[in-house]
């Protein structure tokens, strides 16, 4: 046999041989089983990996530290989907009745959110989309399995007039100002539109919509048309490539970078870092704290760095990581307020759908878990899956994020009745009927 | 006035980039003209250039000339493996086939450079201007300028190499029939081995100008969908035909999005290249520049 032949015959056995040569569960041993839909290729890389490394991080700490969830051991299995809808959609299929069925998913992905809102309905596994996903999917009896938490996108376009509003002395003065809103132009982007068309007609500012071709590398035309309008403001609804793009194409035409103001997936280190001197002042929303202050990331050094494993140190303590800890501790409240409940380690998802919807992250909660300070309070119920919260506003020097911003909340009046009728349609089209939370 | 002085900033505008666009067409009709190849892998080749060179320079701490040097060498080394694994072993095979094989190499890349460089947006500064002018109101990128002056010079120097070197000729014999200029003691494994190298080479030239301007990333190889209503507009064998047809896809996008794609939403560039690629293609379907192939029974 030559050397080619045995390599390949190899191989080939490998390949075949690795579903039975897996490790099998411990099925005697409680665990939890937490898929995770990544994105660590593709054009969207650059976000998706410290997402990722903070969510791996996290539960391979309390494994280390705690050994799991009240003794029951945290499985985590990544599925890479490189940001595309169909490839998500797969990983979920594939993973959901794995190890005794998934939790919970987080896609990060706003079209997997969209695709997958009714999968889960009918599957009964919650989809957290904290800080992203749709914006109606707040209102928990329409979206009885999709969890927001924390404010939407929305309430947090609301939330940036409002603090441009601060800045000029009053929202009344926004009469006669202008806001471009730069926006990715796939279902993401497109988020932030109605809320802000709203706004404008509210508070009488001209509203300039420029939607950048996907994936957003070139800009070129938007930012031509943005010089030509000169608004006062620009407020960004992108991720990944097209952010760093956009803030260099905004320094090129000499736009003040303070009065440039992303949404929280246009401001982490990813998106400043590359664009060098033209990210200096450049403002984003954030719901999560950056830094390595906090117990929990202290802990993720100690118990996972500490001990040669880890997925990416570079990361820690940056924006994106920390909001994906942030967003694992709030699944770690959900678990352990359901085990509380129903009195078992290894919960089901739909039990985990009922801690989630009855967790209490206040002060007290925040300071067990060792995110005091990192996040916002909230206290989502059955019928409101966002349960309060607010973000800041937090600005680059050139080296590291800073808040400039008193803790914004929502304007929740406009807010709550905008989501109540976009999931009254929701469920009109879909003709299901309000879940019931008596 | 104000509104004539930005249909010229436009214009313009839409020129620069549109040689952007050419410097990475260029690598496509290289392969094409010298070997029948479509090389679908041209988009991962500028990437995987770019990655390496700003990894070996942050690896080694070194100069960026060092570094161009060693991602020269690495060009070349890739060049031999196409040839060794891939394309040395579909000789004569059709071209879909041939086609198919640099989607692997593409696929390929894409995820080996992203293993050994990482995933992050890295920063490629070369010294390359990166501000603007305002000359007389209007607005001219600096960083799109020097791409259009590398442009010109690389299709100088492309056009010399093609049609006065031996190797220039050998490669067009290849092209026009492989049974043929290996008859004539052509060496159908050198002359794939220098294609493939040439037009990474130009793959390093593009992936510096559009690294420069972004960072490197992973999305520079969605770039390459920017060249294909390139080729099609300028024909898949003309060096000529890529500049020009790159020039007319860039300022024709940039003019339809701002002029009417406020029209229809916006957003429209993408798409409008491509049909302004097709309409040209309804009236010749060689492209512009391209070569009208008659085959004899």
């Amino acid at each position: 046999m030559s050397l080619k032949k045995f390599v390949l015959g190899a191989l080939g056995a490998a390949v075949l041989a690795a579903p039975f040569t897996a490790p099998a569960p411990a099925f005697a041993e409680d665990t939890l089983y937490l898929p995770k839909l990544v994105y660590r290729t593709g054009p969207f890389a650059p976000g998706g990996v410290p997402t990722a490394n903070g969510a791996v991080d996290y539960w391979a700490m309390i494994n280390e530290r705690d050994g799991g969830v009240n003794g029951a051991k945290v499985i985590v299995e990544e599925c890479e989907f490189g940001y595309n809808t169909d490839r998500g959609v797969e990983c979920y299929e594939r993973t959901k009745n794995k190890n005794n069925g998934a939790l919970i998913y987080q896609p990060y992905s706003t079209g997997v959110t969209y695709a997958l809102a009714d999968r889960t309905r009918t599957d009964k596994i919650p989809l957290m989309t904290m800080g992203y996903g749709r914006a109606d999917a707040g209102i928990g009896t329409a979206f009885p399995w999709v969890f927001p938490l924390m404010t939407n996108y929305w309430g947090q376009a609301t939330g940036i007039v409002k603090y441009i509003g601060d800045q000029i002395g009053g929202l009344d003065n926004l009469k006669d100002k202008t806001i471009a809103l730069v926006y990715l132009d796939i279902a993401y982007g497109k988020e932030s539109i109605p809320i802000m068309e709203t706004l404008s007609e509210k508070f009488g500012f001209t509203l300039k919509q420029y939607p950048v071709v996907f994936p957003g590398i070139e800009q070129k035309a938007t930012w031509l048309q943005i010089r030509r309008a000169k608004p006062d403001y620009i407020v960004m609804w992108g991720w990944g490539a097209m952010n760093a793009t956009a803030i260099k194409e905004a320094a090129k035409i000499r736009f003040p970078a303070e009065n440039f103001i992303g949404n929280w997936w246009s401001g982490a280190e990813q998106d400043t870092v590359p664009a060098g001197d033209a990210a200096v002042g450049y403002k984003s929303a954030t719901f999560s704290a950056a830094g390595k202050e906090f117990p929990v990331i202290k802990d993720i050094m100690t118990h996972v760095y500490g001990k040669g494993n880890g997925s990416g140190e570079e990361n820690v303590g940056q924006v994106l990581y920390n909001r994906a800890v942030l967003t694992q501790v709030f699944i770690h409240a959900g678990i352990l307020t359901a085990q509380e409940k129903y009195g078992v380690k290894a919960i089901t998802s739909e039990q985990l759908r009922w801690g989630l919807e009855n967790m209490k992250m206040d002060a007290a909660m925040a300071e067990k878990l060792g995110v005091a300070g990192m996040g916002p309070s909230i206290s989502p119920t059955c019928e409101d899956h966002i349960g309060g919260g607010e973000f800041q506003i937090q600005q680059w020097d050139g080296k590291k994020w800073n808040i400039v911003s008193d803790k914004i909340t929502p304007m929740n009046e406009l807010v709550l009745p905008a989501m109540k009728e976009s999931a009254e349609n929701y469920l009109k089209e879909k003709g299901l009927e309000p879940a019931s939370c008596s | 006035m104000l509104d004539f002085l930005f249909f010229v900033e436009v214009l313009l505008s839409g020129l620069l980039t549109g040689a952007l666009y050419s410097l990475v067409a260029l690598g496509f009709v290289l392969i094409f003209k010298a070997s029948g190849v479509f090389n679908f892998a041209q988009g991962a080749m500028m990437l995987f250039a770019a990655l390496s060179l700003v990894g070996v320079q942050e690896m080694l701490g070194v100069h960026w000339t060092i570094a161009f040097i060693i991602t020269v060498g690495i060009m070349i080394a890739l060049a031999w493996c196409v040839e060794k694994f891939v394309l040395g072993k579909l000789v004569n095979q059709e071209p879909i086939i041939l086609f198919m094989a640099t989607i692997g190499v593409t696929f390929f890349l894409d995820g080996f450079g992203q293993t050994i460089w990482g995933s992050d947006i890295k920063i490629l500064d070369i010294g390359l201007p990166n501000g603007a002018f305002d000359v007389g109101g209007v607005f001219i990128d600096q960083l799109e300028l020097v791409a259009g002056l590398t442009a010109g010079a690389l299709v100088i120097i492309l056009a010399i190499f093609f049609n006065k070197t031996k190797i220039g000729r050998a490669l067009r014999a290849v092209a026009d029939d492989h049974q043929a200029a290996m008859s004539v003691g052509i060496s159908l494994r050198y002359i794939w081995i220098v294609v493939w190298t040439v037009a990474g080479l130009v793959g390093l030239v593009a992936g510096i100008m559009w690294g420069s301007k972004l960072g490197v990333q992973f999305s520079l190889s969605l770039i390459a969908l920017k060249a294909l209503p390139v080729l099609m507009l300028g024909g898949f064998t003309s060096i000529p035909g890529a500049i020009v047809g790159g020039l007319i896809i860039g300022a024709g996008e940039k003019l339809a999005e701002i002029y009417v794609g406020d029209l229809v939403g916006g957003a429209i560039e993408n798409w409008f290249a491509y049909m302004l690629a097709m309409v040209f293609l309804l009236f010749r379907p060689q492209g512009l520049f391209g070569e009208k192939i008659i085959e004899r029974v």
